[in-house]
């Protein structure tokens, strides 16, 4: 039956909306089934090719994301017929790969997690990790990947390569961790999912302060990750992004500037996702496996709940920290307490424990500790001394919108 | 697959560090490694001080002394093992006891092409 132009047009909408929510986990399966990245990308593209020569004539199959699953594996095993001529492939590759009974041709849950287990594997290099994530998981284009990171997209297509080649020939396996590693396992996934989501939130050399799309993908993730395996960390870790991404309106001014917490517009945020953030958080909480993502989103929550920055309960704040910094006792983790307790024991309290980090190999070059330092010196009417301090910010910190602010700040301090 | 275990420690710290371990620990590991049938090859080595490189250039064989190359760890043992893919021979590696003080580098083998 010919198809006139206005149903096929019909079915390219269909398919590029099934394209958009199924087309990761048809890829997760087909390289579950194939064992092989590239083999089952080309297989996904034949596939969604297939279904808009054939839908058309034959109509839409009762389960479309298996039938894409079924076309992408029976177009993957002609093309290693046609090559396996003269590649010699070992027969019984081919062999189990054209076995008619295939019982997992279904796509599962579980391949998404192998897909995000692969992706993540410490043995990649780290910036190879949230390449590959972006490009498997998330389905981002190269280009899209390289103009999030500010590189070129053949920076980012090295990357890529260079992974899946370590993945073949290291045989990194498509599998969901044995329970003995999975915490460990876990921890790294959610490790780079958050430095996506920090990326986005903070570009560290670039010129915009916000770059919403990986802030957003991150935040996916973590929604995929919490449904697929829930675990309070990952909750934690959703909650903490949610309640920071919620104050993404009011961080930066009309006119492009950086607005810190206490000067935010609190009327700006965004309130359904403080609300979900908050909810996670008490979920995460309850679980009794509490982790220094849950704390840290416990912290952002009651920021977030606060009518004002005077309002904020700086006592359980501090308790927070103290909490955090026993489980994760990071230098940036003491800075931070160190603030809260300058909130709530005076500037005085908070500078001195900032002058014992300030000798520190890994805070020492940190501008925000010496941006900290400034204001509670400013504080204290210690002016030319809180002058220095942003001078030394300043002269560490890369980022423009950042640097626009210390101006400002030492600008105040001068007149 | 095949996997080298390369075993790689600061020799002058390798035996006298609190978590050093002793040679009859490491018997063990690899009498359990050999039980597990996962075994193809382990030794430890000599001090580097006792190595000899060769190469050779225009068909004229050159000896020096030494490694290498001078590092800050050198090699200090190895494991051939057969894994069934890399987190099996992450697992195996994790457990030789010089990690605890070193690092172990896990190293695919690579078929000829031949």
């Amino acid at each position: 039956m010919p198809v006139n132009p206005a149903q096929h047009g019909h079915f390219q909408v269909l398919l590029s909306s099934l394209y958009q929510q199924q087309s990761r986990k048809v890829l997760a399966t087909l390289i579950r089934l194939l064992g092989d990245f590239d083999l089952a990308e080309e297989a996904l593209h034949e596939a969604f090719h297939a279904a808009l020569q054939q839908w058309p004539k034959e109509g839409i199959p009762a389960n479309p994301t298996a039938w894409l699953v079924s076309a992408g594996r029976f177009k993957a095993i002609d093309q290693l017929r046609k090559t396996s001529r003269l590649t010699s492939l070992p027969d019984d590759v081919l062999a189990q790969l054209s076995a008619e009974d295939v019982p997992d041709i279904e796509p599962i849950a579980d391949d998404q997690l192998r897909l995000i287990f692969t992706c993540c594997h410490p043995g990649l290099a780290a910036d190879a990790q949230l390449a590959l994530t972006l490009r498997e998981v998330c389905g981002l284009t190269t280009e899209q990947i390289a103009s999030a990171f500010l590189t070129s997209p053949s920076t980012i297509a090295q990357r890529i390569v260079r992974a899946k080649s370590k993945i073949r020939a290291a045989a990194i396996p498509y599998e969901v961790p044995p329970p003995a590693e999975l915490p460990q396992r876990l921890d790294n996934v959610l490790q780079v999912i958050y430095l996506l989501f920090n990326e986005g939130y903070s570009a560290s050399a670039g010129t915009a302060l916000l770059d919403i799309s990986l802030s957003n993908e991150a935040i996916r993730l973590g929604r995929l990750m919490l449904q697929l395996l829930p675990d309070s960390e990952t909750a934690g870790l959703l909650a903490l992004m949610l309640l920071q991404h919620a104050r993404r309106s009011a961080r930066i001014s009309s006119s492009g500037e950086l607005v810190l917490l206490p000067q935010q517009d609190r009327s700006l945020w965004q309130h359904s996702e403080i609300a979900e953030g908050s909810e996670l958080v008490q979920w995460a909480m309850r679980t009794r496996r509490i982790g220094p993502h849950t704390l840290q989103a416990a912290i952002a929550a009651l920021h977030c709940e606060a009518p004002s920055a005077a309002e904020t309960d700086w006592q359980e704040i501090c308790g927070l920290y103290n909490l955090l910094w026993q489980a994760d006792p990071s230098p940036v983790i003491a800075l931070n307490r160190a603030v809260a307790i300058a909130m709530r024991d005076g500037p005085a309290a908070g500078l001195a424990l900032i002058s014992e980090l300030e000798q520190l190999d890994e805070l020492s070059q940190y501008h925000l500790l010496y941006a900290a330092k400034a204001d509670l010196l400013r504080q204290l009417g210690r002016n030319s001394d809180a002058l220095r301090a942003y001078q030394q910010a300043l002269s560490l910190c890369k980022q423009t919108p950042e640097q626009r602010f210390l101006q400002q700040q030492i600008a105040a301090l001068q007149n | 697959m095949k996997y080298l275990c390369l075993v790689y420690s600061d020799e002058n710290t390798l035996h006298s560090l609190p978590d050093s371990p002793h040679d009859s620990e490491c018997n063990a590991y690899a009498e359990k490694v050999h039980g597990s049938g996962r075994m193809l090859a382990a030794e430890a080595l000599q001090p580097v001080s006792t190595a000899t490189t060769i190469r050779v250039r225009s068909g004229k064989i050159g000896i020096t002394d030494g490694p290498f190359a001078e590092t800050k760890e050198q090699l200090a043992g190895f494991y051939l093992v057969e894994a069934h893919d890399l987190n099996e021979a992450i697992q195996i590696a994790a457990g030789i006891p010089a990690a605890r003080v070193g690092s172990v580098e896990v190293r695919p083998v690579r078929q000829l092409d031949i």
